[in-house]
């Protein structure tokens, strides 16, 4: 066979195969993420909607890029976000900075940090990008109640830590 | 006397009485420990830095045991049985403790969390239940305990004990209930709480003003200085983003050595709510409106520029070194006047006699080293817990290290006092020059071991500000210090006084305690400032008192005040109507104050956070700080002043902080650059004891002294510390109490025309003839309401 010709008929052949490439936003739909795949985080609650963050930084701590900014502060009993003494009063991720590397996901002590499969975080604003709490709070669900609120009744924040929380309070 | 010892195989030659955790440390060995401290007694109680010791049984505590000549030691670096034992200790001190690593103030920097990484095993082996306590504890408004965290080392309860005198907390109960606690209804109100803290190697005592606000990795730390007053601590600043979350104690054996006061630790918010922004200038319709610093500096240096040299500047006492020296070069240079005063609060023509005589730039003539090694200290006019706290607390350590020798002429032995061991040679105020006088002579009772003791080698006399209140008190500790040969030194209350003086901010002096009547000091200020000796004003001015008088009687037309509060001045009234009268006032301010009301321009300018410089302490050491926050806009007032005297034509250079710095530096005889000469000194003041008549019956010679928690200005809205205030409490003596038949607790007025103070008495061996009241605290402005100063006649009854 002349010499150009294998490469012709590979290039012709292959025309005919099936393709591998998804389109983007057109199929999006049908090739949804992987459910291990590094997107948008999120903020969990319990059970009866408070909050898992207890503001202890350990995610900023662990964050190789200086995404993550935390402010702690103390819970009292008129005004309750989470089980225990501590609640994160302000929770930033900029996500021009995020690498998506998932170390905070690891370093998180209560499980209040994960991250979804969301992708899609294009914007043309620098600041839009600097996701606050409001943002990356999970949606409440179900019987959930928004914080603040009292824990449940006769449980301990050790309670809430085990995993006992099975919703929000009778009351 | 020095022993020869080893230690991990590596001889070590160390003074005897070396505990061997010392030792190891100058080997560059660090034994993991929690209960040891250097400046507290040994107690072993934590057992963390146990080491093998060579014919010793068992492993033994290295903080508690001292190298003896040809002792073995091997720390955990080569002793399996030593490891073994620290990893053992380790293991149960976690047994009980929480674990609540991620919701702990200490997390980050938390000792215990450190040496678990090194010392500990990698998962616990104890599964039962952990001791369980509610948490936090408020022990104070401004301590917080979480007993689970506790290790049981006692490092707090030491230092309250030991260092501070304060022994309101304390180790209660046995074995496993074993817990700090406090007496029921007896928090932990001590002035140097704060210091618990810092040296708690867990995170069981915490803080409420920092409680779950950073974490160590969040803060920037800048060593600064403290200026709150002006014992000169060197603090660690730690700040987030633009805000200072925490202040601690900066390492400083010279001076502060580990501890800081808790008004220095906590007192810092002031510098964050109601700052000005903007220049505010009085428009013509009589109210302030916010312009251009072109605007602002333009309109204040015409109005500055009309009356010139008919000027005064007051500055408050409050400024760094290098803001009060822009100021004493702006006056003199650019308004051609000599009417500055630093002090703001009741102050004398003598003390002015007596600084320039004696303290401006002496530099270091008694430190704090020299308060330890004294045979005494003789305090004059002085309460060191309230007015000085690290004098107290070097004091205090000289007294229980090597039994200093403290006697104090004042009318009471406060709690304060009592706790050095004071001696006191009792006085109504204003009697301190006739008690100086016959403790000279040798006829004041009980006196002979105090005389003695200050012809001693090395004894030291420290003379409070307060002194000025008391006609001939600083003339007869000159005397006293002459005839006994003991070194005197002068203790003022804020941060900024004593810098100030040496910068020349006191009328009839120029930087370096030159006279302004000496030519050739003029000539040489004249040389660093870079103009003829002519430029500079000629004509002395007059002391604070003298220009609010003369602001009322027309001969002064213009002020500028710096950092002033009119409730501290000696005479609030006068000060209003000079106020109200003056043509026209220039007002450097970070926040409104109420000058601020008759100001015609207010300048915002930056705290000390936000600028470089220094203070000066009253030993004389200079103490430079860096500027923290880097981003602040805020300008400094030398800054201000440069732009004022660049609007008002005078030279344009000079201004700068460094070459503020490099100036200073050249007159004060500091640093490098610094060439010191000697030139003519003022004379020693000589005022006669004044004449102390008994009060008449029904009425008592008022004692007064501002507490170190109480209604100044920079300790603002910090409620959590003012909370550990001590109360508001009128003293007077047995003998007094039981003319007016009141019991402890019972209320008293005290009166004079101006106004009446009523407050709940307590009954003290106070002078028979003084009563005692706060200088300024809830209940008790006794500037503002009874308008006296100390050593006034005041009516004393029962409410």
């Amino acid at each position: 066979m002349p010499q150009p010709l294998p490469g012709f008929i590979t290039t012709f052949v292959a025309m005919f195969r099936k393709v591998n490439t998804e389109q983007y936003p057109e199929q999006a739909a049908k090739y949804p993420p992987k459910p291990r795949f590094h997107g948008r985080h999120q903020l969990n609650r319990y059970a009866d909607g408070l909050e898992k963050c207890i503001g202890c930084e350990l995610c900023a701590w662990a964050c190789p890029a200086d995404a993550i900014y935390v402010e702690g502060a103390p819970n009292t009993e008129e005004e309750r976000y989470s089980p225990g003494e501590r609640y994160g009063r302000v929770y930033q991720i900029n996500y021009l900075r995020c690498i998506f590397c998932g170390l905070c996901i690891e370093a998180c002590p209560t499980r209040a940090l994960t991250m979804t499969t969301e992708f899609e975080l294009a914007d043309d604003s620098r600041t839009n990008l600097i996701y606050e709490k409001k943002d990356l709070l999970a949606p409440l669900t179900g019987e959930m109640v928004p914080p603040p609120h009292p824990m449940v009744m006769g449980l301990t924040d050790a309670d809430y830590y085990a995993g006992l929380v099975t919703g929000p309070d009778e009351r | 006397m020095t022993v020869r010892a080893s230690v991990d195989g590596i001889d070590v030659v160390v003074p005897e009485g070396t505990l061997i955790i010392r030792a190891a440390e100058t080997l560059g060995t660090f034994i993991p420990r929690f209960c040891d401290h250097p400046l507290l007694d040994p107690v072993a109680a934590c057992r963390m830095c146990l080491v093998e010791i060579e014919g010793m049984p068992k492993p033994q505590a290295s903080c508690a045991v001292t190298l003896t000549e040809g002792m073995k030691v091997r720390t955990q670096m080569t002793s399996q049985v030593a490891e073994q034992a620290q990893a053992g200790v380790m293991e149960f001190l976690l047994i009980n403790h929480p674990l609540d690593c991620p919701v702990c103030d200490k997390g980050g920097e938390c000792p215990l969390q450190n040496q678990a990484m090194t010392a500990g095993r990698p998962d616990s082996r104890f599964g039962g239940p952990k001791r369980e306590f509610p948490k936090p504890l408020a022990i104070s408004t401004e301590i917080l305990l979480d007993r689970e965290r506790c290790v049981s080392c006692a490092r707090c309860t030491r230092f309250s004990e030991q260092v501070a005198g304060d022994p309101f907390i304390d180790l209660l109960e046995r074995g496993s209930d074993q817990q700090v606690g406090i007496a029921h209804d007896e928090p932990f109100n001590s002035y140097f709480s704060g210091n618990t803290i810092q040296i708690c190697p867990v995170g069981a005592l915490t803080s409420t003003s920092y409680r779950f606000r950073s974490r160590p990795f969040d803060l920037v730390s800048v060593k600064t200085t403290c200026e709150h007053c002006a014992s000169g601590c060197a603090l660690r600043t730690d700040y987030r983003r633009d805000f200072v979350m925490r202040r601690l104690a900066w390492e400083d054996p010279a001076v502060n050595e580990d501890w800081n006061c808790d008004k220095g630790r906590f007192a810092f918010t002031y510098m964050r709510h109601g700052r000005l922004s903007a220049p505010l200038v009085r428009g013509s319709d009589g109210v302030l409106h916010e312009v251009s610093w072109s605007e602002a500096i333009a309109f204040a240096a015409k109005g500055l520029s009309a009356l010139s040299p008919s000027v005064a500047a007051l500055l408050g006492g409050r400024l760094t070194n290098e803001d009060a020296y822009s100021f004493a070069k702006f006056t003199r240079l650019v308004l051609q006047s000599d009417n500055i005063d630093f002090r703001n609060r009741p102050s004398s023509g003598e003390e002015a006699d007596f600084l320039a005589h004696h303290v401006a730039g002496t530099g270091l003539v008694v430190t704090y080293e020299d308060l330890e090694n004294a045979p005494i200290v003789l305090l004059v006019s002085l309460e060191p817990e309230e007015e000085s706290p690290i004098i107290f607390l070097r004091l205090r350590k000289a007294y229980r290290k090597s039994g200093l020798k403290v006697a104090v002429i004042g009318p009471l032995l406060t709690r304060g006092l009592r706790k050095l061991g004071a001696q006191l040679l009792s006085t109504v105020a204003g009697g301190e020059a006739a008690t100086i006088d016959s403790l000279l002579a040798g006829d004041l009772r009980g006196s002979q071991s105090v005389l003695t003791a200050l012809k001693k080698k090395g004894a030291v006399i420290l003379v409070g500000e307060r002194a000025a209140s008391s006609a001939g008190a600083y003339s007869a500790s000159i005397d006293l210090a002459n005839e006994t040969g003991a070194k005197l030194a002068w203790v003022p209350r804020r941060a900024g006084e004593r810098g100030a003086l040496d910068a020349g901010a006191l009328a009839g002096l120029l930087p370096g305690g030159r006279l302004m009547a000496d030519a050739a000091a003029r000539a040489d200020v004249a040389r660093v400032w870079g103009v003829e000796p002519s430029d500079l004003a000629v004509r002395r001015g007059k002391p604070q008192e003298k220009i609010l008088r003369e602001i009322s009687e027309g001969k002064i037309d213009a002020l500028i005040t710096a950092g002033l509060q009119i409730s501290d001045a000696p005479d609030v009234d006068t000060f209003k109507q000079a106020l109200s009268e003056a043509k026209f006032i220039v007002s450097f301010e970070q926040r409104l104050s109420d000058v601020s009301s008759y100001a015609h321009v207010i300048l915002p300018v930056a705290s000390v956070i936000e600028k470089g410089g220094s203070f000066t302490d009253w030993e004389g050491r200079v103490r430079h700080f860096n500027r923290a926050l880097n981003d602040s806009p805020a300008v400094s007032d030398s800054t201000v002043l440069g732009m004022l005297a660049k609007e008002m034509g005078a030279p344009n250079t000079g201004w700068r902080i460094d070459e503020v710095q490099y100036e200073m530096a050249k007159l004060l005889g500091e640093g490098p650059t610094g060439t010191k000469k000697e030139f003519k000194r003022a004379g020693a003041p000589t005022i006669e004891a004044a004449d102390v008549k008994a009060p008449p019956s029904g009425s008592a010679v008022l004692s007064t002294w501002h507490q170190l928690l109480d209604l100044g200005v920079m300790q603002g809205p910090e409620e959590h510390l003012a909370g550990t205030r001590r109360p508001s409490q009128v003293i007077i003596s047995p003998g007094r109490a039981k003319q007016l038949g009141v019991a402890t607790g019972d209320l008293v007025t005290v009166s004079t025309v101006n106004g009446v103070v009523t407050l709940p008495v307590e009954i003290d061996e106070i002078h028979e003839d003084s009563v005692w009241l706060p200088m300024n605290s809830p209940g008790s402005q006794v500037l503002v309401t009874l308008k006296a100063r100390e050593g006034a006649t005041v009516k004393v009854a029962k409410a």
